[in-house]
């Protein structure tokens, strides 16, 4: 300590830069809030490295065989029946999802009388709070019956001929869970729908009702036009929540596994990863292969999470600058 | 012919009767399933129902796991939740803040199951047992994104004004984002939080493999534990019809919690 001035200074500088509340404030609410990059990380470590062995033991055969043999010494796990069932059981829910989900926004932007508006919103709400497991539970008690009897029965009577629809309906397969999956995602694609169409301009459709075009004119031709991109990052949305359901689907696809669940008709037994998952999890021993090879389905059920929700995101910022500018 | 405006106007009211019956369809299953669900889950109603172990046809343990789990979850993803909504709402004009939001908007839509096999890999294994802390921390990992995205959500509604005003007399930011923004936001913060703990009481997933379920009642947080949607689906793929019937039994008391938080809110905010 040559001058006595130097630690002096020190504690001015200090002091200049002391801790104040708004500062610990901030720093504080920094670190926490990066709780979502440490889930993130988190789960994106603890699968990549539980998923390693069953990855390296069984090579690319993990990601395209079929074979499911869990006999020690023997063992082979191939997901691409799960794969394909996830991605199956999704088309179905979007193929019958998308068009009710649009038919719904349509009609509480367009047509609904106000008084209507609220309590129909309301009630699609709703059908999003309701837990999947009590979807599962009515699936598997009342909607079984309705689609052997109303749907599947007659199906495989007049058009059994067709692959799709060959085999005996039971109503535990992967039409059932097809269609359960499209009544879980009709809100969330519905409400986002509705959103965007809100957002549409009254202009545009005020120019076209002026040329002379009917409702339904203005709707298909204008209003749907202007938001499709909105409503393609919706319909990604829903395709996300499809393809992450458990509980509902584990208790409709009818749990196959190996190479019969491959999807080849729509009444058979099937299975995605994440009923795979929720079915044989707890089976699987500590350090066991096949422990190893169900992280590795959730590896792979994460990554086409991520790409899905990824691209709806892009999509929906874009959409929404767009949108921004155009209406300031 | 075809461009006739007859020939269009039917058409136009084609079209509009079938988005009418795309609303009754999305309505069907909702009416069924609180139906089936009062009508087969009523007549099990009755303390012993309520309030016993499953030694004599109780869910007793179910009930008292589901509110210990959600109070704990609670405890750890609320205080979480708000404080990262509060950074992304009143310091979240940077490129860090930016990506946290993006990043929370995805993990929002993960699967539950996911977050079920994480907390087993890094929980489960390392306690080296199903417990109640295990299924709590899971759940909050569902919970914090729900709740901060809420939270950012209702305090930008705040207008900045207040703000202003409240720094103005010489408050310290932090005194006025505790004492002025959130106290005003309250609102929109209650109702987004209830829904997101609503819907966390629901989440079967993610327990399967980490609290296991329970037959007996609360044990310790380092014990596996019961809770009501886990009863569900045990009891649903059950053959006999009693144990069925239980199951629906708990499936009416989950959707009773589920409903009552959702319309109490609802109406809550729309006389304001």
């Amino acid at each position: 300590m040559k001058s006595p001035t130097k630690p002096q200074k020190q504690t001015q500088k200090l002091v200049k830069h002391k801790i104040t509340g708004d500062n610990l404030f901030k720093i504080f609410a920094t670190i926490i809030a990066a709780s979502a990059l440490i889930i993130l990380i988190i789960t994106g470590y603890t699968l990549l490295k539980g998923s390693i062995p069953a990855i390296q033991n069984f090579g690319l055969n993990f990601f395209f065989g079929q074979q499911w043999n869990p006999v020690e010494g023997r063992e082979i796990y191939g997901i691409l029946p799960y794969i394909l069932g996830t991605l199956v059981t999704s088309g179905i829910a979007l193929l019958i999802g998308v068009p009710l989900s649009l038919g719904i926004a349509i009609f509480l932007v367009e047509m609904a009388p106000r008084s209507l508006r609220v309590p129909v919103s309301y009630i699609v709400e709703l059908l999003a709070a309701v837990p999947s497991v009590i979807y599962g539970l009515w699936g598997i008690f009342v909607l079984r019956g309705w689609m052997v009897t109303y749907v599947e029965t007659p199906l495989s009577k007049y058009l059994g001929w067709i692959p799709i629809f060959s085999g005996t309906p039971q109503g535990l397969d992967i039409f059932a869970a097809g269609v359960i999956l499209a009544i879980m995602i009709i809100p969330t694609i519905a409400s986002l729908s509705k959103e965007v169409l809100t957002a549409v301009p009254n202009s545009i459709r005020e120019g076209a009702y002026s040329i002379g075009a009917t409702k339904w004119e203005v709707i298909k031709r204008w209003v749907l036009s202007y938001g499709k991109s909105g409503i393609f990052a919706a319909v990604i949305l829903g395709l996300g929540r499809a393809v992450g359901e458990t509980m509902a689907v584990t208790m409709l696809i009818g749990n196959a596994t190996g190479p019969s669940a491959m999807p080849h008709s729509l009444f058979q037994s099937g299975q995605t990863m994440a009923s795979l998952i929720a079915n044989g999890f707890m089976e699987a021993t500590t350090g066991s292969l096949k422990l190893s090879t169900y992280l590795g389905v959730g590896l792979t059920l994460l990554i086409m999470s991520l790409i899905i929700n990824v691209g709806a995101h892009l999509i929906m910022t874009r959409v929404f600058k767009v949108k921004g500018g155009a209406i300031e | 012919m075809m461009n006739s405006y007859g020939f269009r106007k039917l058409k136009n009211n084609l079209f509009f009767t079938l988005c009418a019956i795309c609303v009754i369809i999305a309505i069907i299953p909702l009416a069924s399933i609180l139906f089936e669900v009062t009508i087969r889950g009523a007549p099990q109603l009755s303390l012993t129902f309520l309030t016993g172990t499953s030694a004599n046809g109780g869910i007793g343990p179910a009930i008292q796991g589901t509110i210990i789990l959600v109070c704990l979850t609670s405890a750890i993803g609320i205080p979480i939740g708000i404080l990262s909504g509060i950074y992304l709402s009143e310091f979240g004009n940077n490129k860090y803040a930016q990506n946290l939001r993006a990043i929370n908007n995805i993990i929002t839509q993960f699967p539950s199951i996911i977050i079920g096999i994480t907390i087993y890999g890094i929980i489960v294994l390392t306690l080296s047992s199903y417990s109640a802390i295990a299924g709590a921390i899971a759940l909050s990992f569902i919970l914090i994104p729900i709740v901060t995205r809420t939270t950012e959500e209702s305090l930008k509604l705040v207008p900045n004004t207040l703000r202003e005003a409240s720094l103005a007399l010489g408050v310290h930011n932090w005194r006025t984002t505790l004492n002025i923004v959130l106290p005003t936001a309250k609102n929109g913060l209650l109702t987004g939080t209830l829904l997101a703990v609503a819907r966390i009481a629901g989440e079967t997933a993610p327990l399967i493999m980490t609290i296991l379920g329970n037959r007996y009642f609360f044990q310790g947080l380092n014990q596996p534990i019961a809770a009501l949607p886990l009863e569900i689906y045990k009891n649903a793929l059950q053959p006999y019809p009693e144990i069925q019937a239980q199951g629906w039994g708990a499936a009416l008391i989950l959707i009773l919690i589920v409903l009552i938080v959702n319309i109490t809110v609802r109406i809550a905010t729309r006389s304001k």
